[in-house]
């Protein structure tokens, strides 16, 4: 309900904007995908969810509605090539196994997820190819070969609704991460909801705050032009409230990053998104 | 004469406003010279040349923006508030329908951004608008 | 080389003569401004794609000039004549000589 009035402002104050859109309606390449709804049942302060690209200018919204337009798609062209490159000992490459990266339609949209009793996000699984399958190097979680590669497989599933596990095996996951959302830390002595459960919607300086959600991730940031990871964004976040941050690919953030992926549920994945 | 603390903000309020004006004038002609570069200091007209850039740029690193002027051979692009004012130069070669382009840019700062095109008949045409960039929210 | 450049371009594959099409084109490009410093303060040298070009048989259509205003990946969109069936070739040219070229073709029905 919060988030109404400036939406409402926006849209009447793009109104005139040369680009001739709604702020509230995402279409990419011809396909609408959902940025808007019901939150879930686990969410008691939050009636409504909504995509961190409604919380964008129109003229960066529009980055996103056209494939060629959105600047990340130039780091999944270079995921194309990547899949059918031979790396490692075992003369492996991607499409050595699988044969079309399209049959990972649906897999962003289910992680994180509890493999063999251990939470697992999309990194660990392709690092988990490459060095248990191709007898590659594991790849830097947040540098470029491996955002483009989350992106490119994230994409396969894009306009599919987020759908994590939190029950079951998960369970103890979930909790951790939702502890670590409402936890405060770092010197300003700040908590995630603090900004982004308490204050979306609203000015932070210049800029608004979104409700940090993940389903767009990896993500074009116009900021410093390169596809971002979910960890990434942890850390810039921790840092910017004075912290000292987990480490990417830690126990904390992986665990963070599924119950931030519960709080989007229903959300359409919309990787590679562009945000500022 | 002591210096009280009231004299020393006088003081020092003299001097921003004496660099302000002095530095205004230096950044305008810094752009006023890539202008008059282009045109040979012909006289510009207005009105046959759009310019189409935000209002307020979510950041200043990635600013679209488009220019059009129907019948010119050449469109340039200042940004008068970067260190170097020259952005980008568009020649319409033989195949080229509408005199028009759309591109990124970088802003350093809130300011205007120049286009002027040069048309068929040699004249000029000029246009501005004004970006403000907004400063992020977390950490800039 | 400058590592990791890789251009793209949005042409469509069929037109009638002398129908107007709108291109697009984008390449993967730090452009380094010049500006900026590294942690030790020294100035980090520009290193920027400086031109860039689009012919379609031998004739030009857009001839760009590149300042370091414009940003990392360098983007386009611009419209262009097709009189006839042919090849549309676009060509980038990088501060440290390197040229990185793309063809599209179009029928003309």
């Amino acid at each position: 309900m919060k988030i109404a009035p400036w939406i409402a402002i926006a849209a009447f104050g793009f109104a005139g904007a040369a680009v001739a859109q709604d702020d509230n309606t995402l279409n990419v390449e011809g396909e609408t995908l959902l940025t808007e709804t019901a939150a879930p049942a686990h969410m008691d302060s939050v009636d409504t969810i909504y995509s961190g690209w409604r919380f964008r200018s129109s003229e960066t919204q529009a980055l996103q509605t056209d494939d060629f337009d959105n600047p990340g798609m130039i780091f999944v062209d270079t995921a194309i090539e990547q899949w059918d490159k031979v790396d490692g000992s075992e003369g492996k490459a991607c499409s050595s196994c699988h044969e079309d990266v399209a049959d990972f339609a649906g897999l962003r949209t289910k992680l994180p997820r509890v493999d063999n009793g251990e939470l697992v996000t999309m990194e660990n699984l392709i690092n988990e190819c490459r060095t248990d399958r191709m007898g590659a190097e594991a790849w830097k979680w947040s540098k470029g070969k491996m955002t483009a590669m989350t992106a490119l497989i994230g994409l396969q599933s894009r306009g599919m609704a987020m759908d994590v596990a939190t029950e079951g095996e998960a369970a103890p996951f979930w909790e951790k991460g939702k502890e670590l959302y409402y936890t405060r830390v770092g010197q300003l002595d700040m908590a995630c909801s603090n900004c982004h459960e308490d204050n979306y919607g609203v000015m932070i300086r210049a800029d608004h705050l979104s409700q940090g959600q993940i389903n767009g991730f990896p993500t074009y940031r116009l900021k410093n032009a390169k596809l971002n990871s979910i960890h990434g964004r942890f850390k810039g976040c921790m840092k910017n409230i004075r912290a000292t941050p987990f480490a990417e690919g830690g126990d904390e953030f992986k665990a963070l990053e599924l119950y931030l992926a519960s709080r989007g549920q229903g959300l359409s994945v919309e990787t590679p998104s562009v945000r500022n | 004469m002591e210096l009280t603390r009231r004299k020393i903000l006088a003081i020092g309020s003299g001097t921003v406003a004496f660099a302000t004006l002095s530095g205004l004038p230096a950044f305008a002609s810094l752009t006023d010279d890539a202008i008059a570069a282009f045109t040979g200091g012909a006289e510009t007209g207005e009105g046959a040349i759009t310019l189409t850039a935000p209002e307020i740029a979510e950041n200043g690193n990635t600013v679209p923006i488009e220019v059009s002027a129907p019948g010119a051979t050449e469109i340039t692009l200042f940004a008068a508030g970067n260190p170097v004012p020259n952005v980008a130069t568009f020649k319409f070669g033989p195949l080229s329908a509408s005199r028009s382009a759309s591109t990124r840019i970088r802003l350093a700062t809130t300011q205007d951004v120049i286009a002027v095109a040069k048309m068929e008949d040699g004249s000029f045409q000029m246009t501005k608008a004004n970006v403000k960039v907004t400063i992020g929210g977390c950490g800039g | 080389m400058a590592s990791g450049v890789k251009p793209r371009v949005k042409v469509p594959k069929k037109a009638a003569a002398g129908e107007t099409i709108t291109i697009k084109t984008l390449i993967s490009h730090k452009m380094e401004s010049g500006q900026r410093k590294d942690d030790d303060g020294n100035v980090i040298p520009r290193s920027i794609i400086n031109r860039f070009t689009a012919d379609f048989n031998g004739e030009n259509v857009i001839d760009v000039t590149l300042e370091p205003a414009i940003s990392t990946n360098p983007y386009f969109q611009f419209e262009a004549i097709v009189p006839e069936t042919g090849e549309f070739t676009f060509t980038w040219y990088d501060d440290d000589g390197d040229v990185y070229t793309e063809s599209k073709s179009i029928t003309v029905s």
